[in-house]
């Protein structure tokens, strides 16, 4: 794929062959690891679905390039959700960023892998606004905390509630009714 | 008599000469304020109310915030929305939601996989068989199961069902927050029809739980085709019936059209989906863009309004439900005999009479039921249109029977965090037409 206007004239041109011949997620994606390799340290492929693994400090980058490159348009964040792997595992805590493209239909998931030390993330409201509530949400079940963010408070859980639910080590009933407290 | 009272500093100013407190008093107390001197109690406007007692609504005098709901009607259940008014515009809208949270995504972590079923259905309560088949298609996915085309076509058929009765209640509750109520009734009168439809196949109505791990839980009970075909056929005239109710009503025309407008780009960067973004103009429908169980067999328009406001969300479900008329009329035609459950004998129950004969399906139910099945290690992403938008169910294995983590992106929740880029500057009586608009069950958003 060339640049916006040349591909343009490729489609008015021959439309059969531009057809046939869109750029796959993964194909994008190795693209753009062989172009900036400390963008993604690694390209997972399974059950028809992509995961670029990126590190937490390139998050921003990454997705302010794949949201307005033209040849990938993730102008669309389906989803955004954390996932503790266990106490015991390290890195521990990983946050998907589900992209979507509007324009091309096709779906790319970013993985963030984060310590237990740190779960610190920059956050992506500046690049698609509705992170939002999605990152409120994982800061709220899963503690990770995503630095810039306009708004990082609780979204499901009260304000002075303890700890965070989602995470393993959080018992299913919790410590205690909460109403006694 | 002003060295008696403790005024704030704030409010003195220089005028040249020396230090004054403005003329203007602040007035305005909140409510029919009562002062308590001794016993008596006396009415605000009776007793000269020192200043310090005085509430005024900073920064500008006329700004107050109110909180609406989470009891209020037309929040469509426990919504909170903390608004700043100036007079009756809506200068702040704050979404406070969390009131219905019942970890649901935690609860999954403890449930086998086949006892997720019941939990999605108990999400979104108006479109139980889409938050099904969500679930259940990502699990399948990971299990690699191909599924019947039987069972295929009845998901289909009752899902777009499904679709048309949460429609109905989005327009019922809708016309009946703006203040049409007859049209409650001819909603209701129709959904209950589907309901009926969806007990008689699964024995439930709200709480169907169709769908499961592998295919249906069972197949579609003698005279279902007919009493579909009997709803089909009255189905078209409901909704021009509807349409004589509220189409060419000006009052709705007034209160919906130029309200809570959204563009095109806002709605995709506030990851707005189905039929609100489509009010927007984007002809973006899950159905056409990544199909799943067969969707691209059937022949649908996706209906987008260019208008972008409450009024084209209106007419986009409108059409959408004779849209979903059409795919049920397919679906029935395309119905043929055939299996409903995938042959995979460790993840799907077997048959009771097969139970009763052979050994091995005994103890294939035994183990199902007592310990599970093992789903192998990974993750999936399973999008689907549900009746409000793009539901996400993100389901991660480690291998065991039990999910390592489920996370549903409602795309309620996802569409109510847009409310105040749409509700701002709007006068406070839009804001329940607006919600209204979103379709949001909180339910959902809450989990």
């Amino acid at each position: 794929m060339t640049t916006g206007s040349d591909n343009e004239q490729e489609l008015s041109a021959q439309p059969s062959n531009a057809v046939q011949d869109p750029i796959t997620p993964s194909q994008l994606v190795t693209a753009l690891q062989r172009e900036h390799p400390d963008w993604i340290t690694e390209v997972r492929e399974a059950l028809g679905e992509v995961t670029a693994i990126v590190p937490r400090e390139q998050i921003q980058a990454v997705c302010a390039y794949l949201k307005t490159a033209p040849e990938s348009r993730f102008d669309f964040l389906a989803d955004l959700c954390g996932v503790d792997r266990g106490v015991e595992e390290e890195p521990r805590f990983e946050v998907n960023y589900h992209l979507f493209s509007t324009t091309k239909y096709h779906r790319l998931r970013l993985k963030v892998l984060l310590n237990e030390e740190s779960p610190r993330v920059s956050t992506v409201t500046d690049i698609w606004r509705t992170a939002n509530w999605h990152e409120r949400e994982t800061f709220d079940l899963l503690g990770v905390v995503f630095e810039g963010h306009p708004d990082l408070r609780r979204i499901l859980l009260p304000d002075d509630w303890q700890g965070h639910a989602l995470r393993k080590d959080f018992p299913l009933r919790g410590y205690e009714p909460y109403s006694l407290k | 008599m002003i060295a008696d009272f403790q005024l704030p500093i704030a409010d003195w100013h220089w005028n040249g000469t020396g230090w004054e407190f403005p003329k203007k008093v602040p007035y305005r107390p909140i409510g029919n304020r009562q002062l308590e001197i001794g016993n008596n109690k006396m009415s605000a406007s009776t007793v000269n109310i020192p200043p310090q007692f005085e509430v005024v609504d900073r920064p500008l005098d006329t700004q107050m915030t109110i909180s609406m709901g989470p009891q209020h009607p037309s929040t469509h259940g426990v919504l909170r929305l903390e608004l700043v008014l100036d007079g009756e515009t809506v200068v702040k809208a704050k979404p406070d939601i969390g009131y219905l949270h019942t970890g649901m995504e935690k609860l999954f972590e403890y449930k086998k996989y086949q006892q997720g079923i019941v939990i999605t259905d108990r999400m979104d309560y108006l479109n139980p068989l889409g938050n099904n088949l969500a679930y259940v298609m990502a699990v399948e996915k990971l299990l690699s199961l191909e599924i019947p085309e039987r069972a295929q076509t009845i998901r289909v058929l009752t899902c777009e069902l499904q679709r048309i009765a949460s429609h109905l209640v989005w327009l019922g509750t809708h016309a009946l927050d703006i203040g049409a109520m007859s049209v409650f009734f001819y909603c209701f009168r129709e959904r209950e029809k589907i309901l009926n439809l969806i007990e008689a196949a699964s024995g439930g109505r709200l709480t169907p739980s169709y769908f499961r791990i592998g295919g249906l839980m069972m197949d579609l009970p003698p005279g279902f085709e007919r009493r579909t075909k009997q709803f089909l056929d009255g189905f078209l005239q409901s909704v021009d019936e509807f349409h004589t109710l509220l189409t060419g009503n000006r009052i709705f025309q007034k209160r919906t059209q130029g309200v809570g407008i959204i563009s095109a780009e806002d709605a995709i960067d506030w990851g707005l989906s189905g039929p609100s973004l489509r009010g927007s103009g984007v002809a973006l429908d899950i159905r056409r863009a990544n199909p799943y169980t067969g969707y691209e067999n059937y022949d649908f328009e996706v209906p987008t309004e260019q208008d972008c406001d409450v009024w084209a969300r209106y007419l986009v479900r409108m059409r959408e439900m004779k849209e979903s008329h059409r795919i049920v009329t397919q679906a029935l035609a395309r119905l043929k005999p055939g299996p409903v459950k995938a042959d995979a004998p460790k993840v799907v129950l077997p048959d009771r009479e097969a139970m009763k004969r052979h050994m091995d399906a005994l103890i294939h139910h035994f183990l199902i039921v007592a310990e599970g099945f093992d789903v192998p290690a990974g993750e999936f992403y399973m999008p689907i249109e549900a009746s409000k938008g793009e539901l996400g169910v993100y389901v991660k294995s480690d291998g065991g029977p039990k999910p390592a983590r489920v996370h549903f992106r409602g795309p309620s929740f996802v569409n109510l965090s847009a409310l105040p880029a749409m509700s701002e500057g709007a006068m406070i009586a839009d804001i329940v037409a607006i919600i209204g608009s979103l379709d949001i069950v909180l339910g959902e958003i809450d989990r």
